[in-house]
């Protein structure tokens, strides 16, 4: 494979649901796409759409009409079969989720929910299955893992619970792995010793994850880039110390400055002002403009697309790039 | 979890003397006198009163009860008051087509509901969804004496597809099945019903769990997420409900042999009921209950083999 062909490509990718008020588009018309060993996280508030796109990428999102491409390896994921669709979740394709307390099977053995993941995917007798399983289990550090095998999930704490989960989403390696919040139900402490363990199996795996989140802490540990969505749409995509350094889109500038920081004064917290819009009833033309301490009129009317602010830095706003626009009327 | 089951075993104790004391009182309310229809209508005044005191029924009733107290622990459970056949080996007769007949109709029943509730909660909302609850209604509100009748006028008597009355058999012979089809038929009817329901609405509830979805997302097939993640979660509930309705059933089988003419206890203690056989009708209700707690215990068992965190939680 050429370095230059991402591993995972989605295309004007769209994912609605039919409720009683209407149609819900609860993903627009998102493009991104990962290659070959890079992180790449999604930020973003609760209901910007980002766990029901991590899902979708899988076609996990019951009674979803989904429109685009997904592109994995150059084929489209969403003109598979089911059962190629089959092969591909949990075998090329793993996924980590954000509730390791109610993700597990609560009356199977932690070794049984492994070991299946296994023999889904590979013509293993039950023997080499279970071997195989310890040694994923003792990769993500479980202290005696052969012990834990026979475990049910409520005899383990909610650390090991994730990385027995991390397990089963690495049995099968995996080039691409997802993660929707993987941290966010754990202890801080506990937190920490999970992305470290997911960064030693990147590292050692080469494979590539999509990491969902909505904790910025967590994208500066973790990515490599950056993509940040609001209501649907992903606003603003670039690599993540240029983002933290130079945050063009005015919700990512809102997203950083109410974040609280060990060195930094506390009075200059910052709420971003308003809330998401309701998604039946999404404002015209840009969809943070209500919110928005920048918007002119143009935002009103006309949605701007995610366009080229600076090398592999994307945003998608009128008034990019915002910091140059900003000195050069002199005003704010 | 052998420790909660042993308890459960010792708080049978008083249950079972609760049952043995309700079974006695009942019989001391009624207001027919054993001694005056074992005397016969021939009897004379000195003669029932020879006959009160051979039986102990001139001593206090709390003696009288202590008395059968004991004789219970020592397996006598008396004489039939109308064949004088000893009422212990008449019930261990009864028990056995009873239990058969339970059997024949729990064993095609509870799979069919089983799978009639998970096939509906798997096409929720579609038209085998509908047929299944409309049918699990109807199952519900017939009355099993109604059903058995129609079986018996039809199948037995016009079509004569089947025998009319009684046993044929062991259930492994031919003439056996061919004899219990019906009554097994009438008694399984009661029970597709509640069971395909709660089985539905179980399987609903598990398919939206989100380690179902980390099945899914394993690349397991919707077959497979099915019969090996949601079922075993959601039979917790549908064996619950089995066991309650192990009630019904007993209650059902009374029916459903009277009907059949299918030699059980139900039988035998409405039987035992109409001609005032007092020891036998004892004997069948503390047969019955005995029923219901080993079925309850069953039940608790089998929460244990299901769901592990009940097996932890009482270790």
């Amino acid at each position: 494979m050429t370095p230059d062909v991402p591993l995972i490509e989605v295309r004007g990718l769209r994912v609605g649901f039919h409720t009683s008020g209407g149609t819900v588009a609860a993903v627009d018309d998102v493009d991104f796409s990962v290659r070959t060993g890079e992180t790449l996280a999604i930020v973003g508030e609760s209901g910007s759409g980002k766990s029901v796109m991590s899902l979708s990428l899988l076609r996990l999102v019951p009674s979803a009409i989904t429109s685009g491409e997904i592109l994995f390896h150059g084929e489209d994921l969403l003109a598979k079969p089911a059962h190629a669709m089959r092969d591909i979740r949990g075998g090329r394709i793993g996924m980590i989720f954000q509730e390791p307390n109610t993700s597990l099977n609560p009356v199977q053995t932690i070794g049984d929910q492994i070991v299946e993941a296994i023999q889904l995917h590979e013509a293993v007798g039950k023997a080499a299955a279970r071997a195989r399983a310890v040694e994923v289990l003792e990769l993500t550090g479980i202290p005696s893992p052969k012990a834990r095998m026979r475990s049910y999930p409520h005899e383990l704490s909610g650390g090991m619970r994730q990385r027995a989960m991390i397990a089963m989403a690495l049995a099968c390696r995996p080039e691409l792995l997802i993660a929707d919040e993987p941290t966010t139900a754990l202890d801080v402490t506990v937190q920490a010793q999970i992305l470290d363990l997911m960064r030693e199996l990147k590292a050692n795996s080469g494979a590539a994850i999509i990491l969902i989140t909505h904790d910025l802490g967590v994208v500066a540990e973790m990515a490599d880039r950056v993509a940040v969505m609001y209501a649907g749409r992903i606003v603003e995509i670039a690599p993540v110390t240029d983002l933290f350094d130079g945050p063009e889109h005015p919700y990512t500038i809102g997203l950083l400055s109410s974040m609280p920081s060990i060195d930094g004064d506390s009075d200059t917290l910052t709420p971003i002002e308003g809330s998401m819009p309701d998604p039946l009833a999404l404002p015209a033309g840009c969809r943070f403009q209500p919110r928005c301490p920048f918007a002119i009129k143009r935002c009103a009317v006309e949605a701007p697309p995610l366009e080229t602010v600076r090398p592999g830095h994307l945003s998608a706003c009128w008034r990019a790039p915002l910091l140059e626009t900003l000195t050069r009327g002199g005003q704010q | 979890m052998t420790r909660q089951l042993l308890w459960r075993l010792l708080t049978s104790i008083p249950v079972l003397l609760g049952v043995l004391l309700v079974g006695f009182l009942m019989l001391q309310v009624i207001p027919t006198d054993p001694a005056t229809i074992i005397a016969g209508p021939s009897g004379t005044a000195a003669e029932i009163e020879d006959i009160r005191r051979q039986l102990g029924l001139d001593a206090p009733i709390m003696m009288q009860f202590w008395f059968y107290l004991l004789r219970v622990m020592q397996g006598d459970l008396g004489r039939s008051i109308i064949n004088n056949a000893p009422v212990a080996s008449e019930l261990v007769t009864a028990l056995g087509p009873t239990i058969e007949l339970m059997v024949a109709s729990l064993i095609w029943a509870v799979p069919l509901g089983i799978l009639l509730g998970t096939l509906a909660a798997m096409r929720r909302g579609q038209v085998f969804d509908r047929a299944v609850t409309a049918l699990s209604v109807a199952g519900v509100s017939v009355p099993a004496f109604w059903v058995g009748l129609l079986l018996l006028q039809f199948a037995a008597f016009r079509w004569q597809l089947f025998p009319l009355q009684g046993r044929g058999g062991p259930l492994w012979t031919l003439n056996g099945l061919h004899h219990v089809a019906l009554p097994a038929l009438t008694l399984g009817l009661i029970f597709i019903g509640p069971v395909a329901r709660m089985t539905r609405t179980a399987v609903v509830e598990v398919l939206g769990a989100d380690f179902i979805r980390t099945a899914r997302a394993k690349g397991a097939s919707e077959f497979r997420v099915v019969t090996r993640h949601a079922l075993r979660t959601a039979l917790i509930p549908v064996v619950t409900l089995i066991g309650l309705q192990i009630g019904s059933l007993l209650g059902g089988a009374v029916i459903a042999e009277t009907i059949f003419g299918w030699p059980g206890i139900g039988r035998l203690a409405v039987g035992s009921i109409v001609s005032s056989d007092f020891p036998m009708a004892q004997g069948c209700i503390l047969v019955l209950a005995c029923g219901f707690i080993v079925v309850n215990f069953v039940v608790d068992a089998l929460y244990g083999l299901l769901d592990p965190r009940i097996r932890s939680k009482v270790r």
